[in-house]
């Protein structure tokens, strides 16, 4: 490992928001990270793809420490993920995640859903953030469903709404771990309006998906990931017409000839 | 039929229930804070909580409840006169409520542990990425769920308690139903069957409705997903 001088102030240079070093995780006797070096600067959208088991979604998750990494250094806006309590707690907040299975809180309102962070974590009060989460659920159209339980709602919908509630945090940044896998396909599209417009808006994001065109629409950058490794960085239009590698040209090949 | 009526004007059935149900009703209220506290220790990430939760549990889940009661009688009040009221009769009863408890903590602890597991992961991985450390995380999202999934084990837990109550008598709780019909077969033995049947009676009316209910209150709370 290399051990360079690690930035401790977030500076509004061209420091990254996000920089994972020599990251490696195993499974068991899977090595589903191996070496992976990865930074993601302000306002910068990255499209993870990639075929299922090549760990893009575990890398997703490994940013706000969903899972715990063997070695390397994951840190964003210049502070090295700590180990589990307040302190992690406090940076996590401030990284918004959007999951597959969408994972809103079952037993509270889709109000609920967005308002229990801001109070609860940030200290916000009842009134302040029940505007803040109405003016999200309107943003992702979900505005009218506010007082429903998520079970009620379909899943683009509650997709939206998770997207809301964690864009109440106010996050430096997004994470989204396959978040149209889970819905039928006449609700990917309204799912992934919301996060374009997010996108256009300057948030920072990290976008794990199979959904291509949203790569090509939104991203600043792709990377390829197959077997544990980045196995390709590039901008969207240089990876969909030219990829370097014989995995890209494979994977490419079998998703976009149909 | 008129021997069988005239016990009733000389035993106080119905109060000896009552001394049933009030054990029952503290050493529920007991039992299902600290069963909480165990269940809390079990799923917290910090292994000694962890260790000691299933310590507790697998001691007092293991014990004779009739062992627990005695020792809270010959142990804790006789020998190391630990006393709870200034009352000899109301001390015993409260040793027995505190032997209820810890022995039915235990299953408590059990019970909302299976409610935990209805919880999916996801809830826990949601609350943890808004920023929720473990106990608010548990507090706000994992037990309102867990309990509501854990209606019918701890409707379970509270028929036993209820039956086991009669238990206290090892602990010289002398006017609970069972002593009472102890006394009642000494001294009539002409009535045995009537007597032990009255009392079974009595337990099944306690109890039914309890059942009843948390069917209900399970169907009812489930927690749609």
């Amino acid at each position: 490992m290399t051990s360079e001088p690690q930035p401790t102030t977030p500076a509004s240079s061209g420091s990254p928001l996000v920089s994972l070093r020599n990251v490696n995780k195993h499974f068991g006797d899977l090595h589903v990270l191996r070496d992976i070096n990865l930074e993601v600067g302000r306002g910068e959208v990255v499209v993870v793809i990639g075929p299922s088991g090549s760990g893009k979604s575990t890398l997703c998750r490994a940013i706000n420490r969903l899972e715990t990494i063997d070695d390397g250094e994951i840190a964003i806006d210049g502070k090295v993920l700590p180990a589990e309590g307040k302190a992690l707690a406090k940076l996590r907040a401030d990284v918004g995640m959007v999951f597959q299975s969408f994972n809103l809180f079952a037993h509270k309102s889709i109000l609920e859903n967005v308002t229990l962070g801001p109070i609860k974590v940030r200290g916000m009060k009842g009134g302040e953030a029940k505007e803040l989460a109405m003016s999200l659920l309107k943003r992702v159209g979900v505005d009218n469903q506010a007082q429903k339980l998520p079970a009620q709602l379909s899943g683009g919908q509650q997709q939206r709404v998770a997207i809301a509630r964690a864009l109440a945090m106010k996050p430096k940044v997004m994470l989204f771990d396959e978040p149209t896998s889970a819905l039928d396909p006449e609700m990917i599209n309204e799912v992934l309006d919301a996060m374009v417009a997010l996108a256009k808006e300057g948030m920072t994001m990290i976008v794990v998906t199979h959904e291509m065109g949203f790569a090509r629409r939104a991203a600043d950058r792709v990377i390829f990931m197959a077997d544990g490794q980045i196995m390709e960085e590039a901008t969207p239009e240089e990876f969909f017409t030219n990829p370097q590698s014989d995995r890209a040209k494979d994977f490419l090949g079998k998703i976009l000839s149909h | 039929m008129e021997d069988y009526l005239s016990l009733f004007e000389t035993y106080d059935v119905l109060a000896a229930f009552w001394v049933n149900i009030q054990l029952s009703f503290w050493a529920a209220i007991c039992a299902l804070i600290i069963g909480t506290v165990l269940a809390l220790f079990r799923i917290s990430p910090i292994p000694s909580l962890q260790w000691f939760g299933a310590a507790y549990v697998n001691i007092f889940r293991n014990t004779p409840l009739t062992i627990i009661l005695a020792f809270g009688f010959l142990g804790l009040f006789s020998v190391m006169q630990i006393s709870l009221a200034a009352d000899l009769n109301a001390s015993l009863f409260r040793i027995a409520i505190v032997g209820l408890s810890v022995y039915h903590a235990a299953f408590v602890c059990e019970a909302i542990r299976s409610g935990v597991n209805t919880v999916p992961l996801g809830q826990a991985e949601a609350a943890r990425a808004i920023g929720l450390s473990f106990l608010p995380a548990a507090r706000l999202i994992i037990l309102p769920q867990a309990f509501r999934g854990a209606i019918a084990p701890l409707g379970n837990v509270l028929i036993a308690l209820i039956k086991n109550s009669t238990v206290a008598a090892a602990g010289s709780v002398a006017t609970e139903a069972s002593s009472l019909m102890k006394t009642m077969i000494e001294f009539r033995s002409d009535l045995v069957i009537p007597i032990f049947l009255t009392f079974a009676l009595g337990f099944v009316i306690l109890v039914i409705p309890i059942g009843l209910l948390t069917t209900w209150a399970s169907r009812k709370l489930a927690v749609a997903r």
